[in-house]
């Protein structure tokens, strides 16, 4: 401390300087650990609801609850990573959807042994990933155009594939195994939830622990440094996308599971609910801030106020409300948290 | 000392570390570079000096491989290079602080001293898994730092958002000679900083000289050239208009030519 009295007089005052409120003991807090914030909201919101109804707490609303949170959660998932590095996905409901049209049409309208089919399913979305890392690679094209583009090309691709139809596969089929539930004492969990766990691990571990998410945090943090100390730029973000592509395939899995058959008419607020998951989760839009641990609870969040408001007998209209509030309220903390420079 | 230049400026006698020849590089209609000649000896500090848009910047992004030139010779030890990269030229030895701080400002100071060339763990858990020694990048770090007398950086696993400008430029200049086995280039290292912290960064350059590595410094700060450097590379449209010694020359001769006022 001496020499740093000694040293810096002139500067601005050093972050670790002994005058700090506790306003900014908090902001210090959330900037070290990104994911706080989420999870202090999801137990308050969590408490609340279950304060309104008793049921919220039980061992099948709960159940419920994580196996409806686990297609929105990988999609965020893959959008996280996307947004890590500054960019953001707008295509990846399309890419699922599209991922899940080849899955169940190849295996039921082809006659594809399943797991080949599903085997295509997922070079597929790898597929959308690396026509969205091209464009925003080596055409330049700003993500939130090219994934616009690709949003319209993806939708219509899987419309034609489609063809209208609802694909249902029969009840043993590889195609509906991510539905399988599973009981975990009295929760009743599937493999798609376990899948989304697991994922979650993996890409947290790897972002945490490995150069490629140290580089991943560093090009969504200063793209033109992180290139002057020699990391290939273009090829990390093509990874990223080809990461994220493949992560939306696996959700496109866990989805047919889920609902026991494969149509195009899926909830249209997918690509939006993906993107708010990630910034509730403290996942900040101008990249290399924020850990998917907090995107887990960001999908909990919108899940549990979706759950809870439900149980609540409130409109739907005020979960939209709940839900935009809070976006606004987790782009807000992000402001702040960044202003800890200074 | 390593470099008394007692033949003057144009001693050729030793192979230069770093040379360049004729380097020319456009962008659009701006011709950055008009046949740019460059040399740097070995251990001497070499000031590169020269009014806004002369083309500094753009010279030393072609000796660092930040961009390439569209034409010329770069000679490192005498051999002939190109560089694709800025990965290929700090894999031959030259580390580089950009005009524009080239750190991630999120990341600690030991994530960003190692950014690019993070050390793996031991082992299957390295090898296999690609998991990164968090802790013996710290301890490398720490001890660097440390090493290179810089007090104001005092906890490693700070992000670097969190430090003032002069602490930040600390970190860069580090970074740059941790890993600058053959050269290091500075591109303006005190332009952003107050004047103590400028002084800093100046002791920092003399002691990196010190330890043998020769050194490019870009600056506008004449005193601190003068001081600092063995020999000055003027710099004027686009092309070297001079080589000279702070011992032959004053600081309104090197204004001089640096403005055209006065022939080399
Ligand atoms: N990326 C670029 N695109 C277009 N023009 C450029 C680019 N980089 C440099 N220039 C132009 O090339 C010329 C030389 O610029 P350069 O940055 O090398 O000058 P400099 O000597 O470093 O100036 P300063 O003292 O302001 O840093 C200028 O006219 C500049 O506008
Ligand atoms: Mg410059």
């Amino acid at each position: 401390m001496a020499e740093n009295l000694v040293t810096a007089p002139a500067g601005p005052p050093s972050a670790d300087a002994k005058s700090r409120g506790p306003g900014n003991t908090v902001q210090h807090l959330l900037h070290a650990h990104p994911s706080l914030g989420p999870l202090v909201v999801l137990i308050v919101a969590a408490i609340i609801f279950d304060l309104i109804n008793g049921r919220f707490f039980s061992a099948a609303n709960l159940s419920i609850m994580l196996q409806e949170a686990a297609v929105i959660g990988l999609l965020a998932l893959g959008q996280s990573i996307i947004i890590l590095t500054a960019g953001i996905d707008l295509s990846v409901g399309a890419a699922m959807i599209l991922a899940q049209m080849v899955m169940a049409g190849l295996a039921i309208n082809s006659g594809w042994p399943v797991a080949l089919a599903i085997l295509l399913g997922l070079l597929v979305g790898l597929l959308t990933g690396l026509i969205d890392g091209v464009l925003v690679t080596r055409f330049h094209v700003p993500p939130f155009i090219g994934t616009l583009g690709t949003l319209g090309v993806f939708t219509a691709l899987g419309l034609l594939y489609a063809n209208g139809q609802t694909l249902t596969p029969g009840p043993n089929s590889l195609l509906v195994w991510t539905g399988t539930v599973i009981h975990i004492g009295s929760f009743s969990l599937t493999t798609g939830v376990l899948i989304m766990l697991a994922l979650y691990l993996v890409v947290g571990f790897i972002l945490a622990r490995t150069a490629w998410g140290k580089h991943v945090y560093a090009v969504g943090d200063e793209p033109e440094a992180s290139r002057l100390v020699g990391i290939n730029t273009t090829r990390l973000l093509l990874s990223v996308y080809l990461l994220a592509g493949l992560v939306y395939a696996i959700a496109a899995w866990v989805q047919i599971g889920r609902v026991g058959d494969a149509s195009t008419d899926i909830s249209s607020t997918l690509n939006l609910d993906s993107i708010t998951a990630a910034v509730i989760g403290g996942i900040s839009l101008f990249g290399g801030r924020g850990v998917v641990l907090g995107t887990l609870f960001g999908a909990l969040i919108v899940q549990v106020f979706q759950n809870g408001l439900a149980l609540a007998g409130v409109q739907d209209l005020y979960q939209q409300l709940a839900e935009g509030l809070l976006v606004i309220l987790a782009v807000a903390v992000d402001q702040w948290i960044r202003r800890v420079r200074k | 000392m390593t470099s008394q230049d007692e033949n003057g400026p144009s001693d050729t006698s030793r192979t230069p570390v770093l040379a360049a020849t004729g380097l020319t590089k456009s962008y659009g209609r701006v011709e950055a570079l008009r046949g740019v000649d460059f040399e740097l000896l070995p251990g001497e500090i070499l000031a590169v000096i020269g009014d806004n848009g002369a083309g500094k910047s753009t010279l030393i992004k072609c000796l660092s491989g930040a961009t390439t030139p569209d034409s010329g010779q770069l000679y490192l030890d005498g051999e002939e290079v190109t560089f694709r990269n800025p990965q290929a030229a700090q894999d031959a030895g030259i580390e580089t602080v950009y005009q524009t701080l080239a750190v991630a400002p999120a990341l600690d100071i030991a994530s960003n001293l190692f950014l690019g060339r993070e050390l793996r763990k031991k082992g299957p858990l390295g090898g296999l898994l690609r998991v990164l020694d968090f802790a013996e990048m710290r301890k490398q770090a720490k001890d660097h730092v440390s090493r290179m007398g810089i007090e104001t950086l005092q906890d490693i696993t700070q992000p670097v958002e969190t430090l003032s400008g002069g602490q930040r430029q600390a970190v860069a200049v580090a970074r740059a000679a941790a890993f600058g086995s053959k050269l290091v280039i500075l591109d303006e290292p005190t332009a952003a900083l107050g004047v103590r912290e400028s002084g800093q960064v100046v002791k920092l350059i003399r002691q990196l000289r010190d330890n043998g590595l020769p050194i490019v410094l870009i600056s506008h700060d004449m005193p601190s050239v003068f001081e600092l450097a063995d020999r000055i590379h003027v710099q004027r449209l686009g092309r070297r208009a001079a080589v000279i010694s702070p011992k032959t020359h004053t600081m309104n001769d090197a204004v001089a030519i640096m403005t055209g006022a006065r022939a080399a």
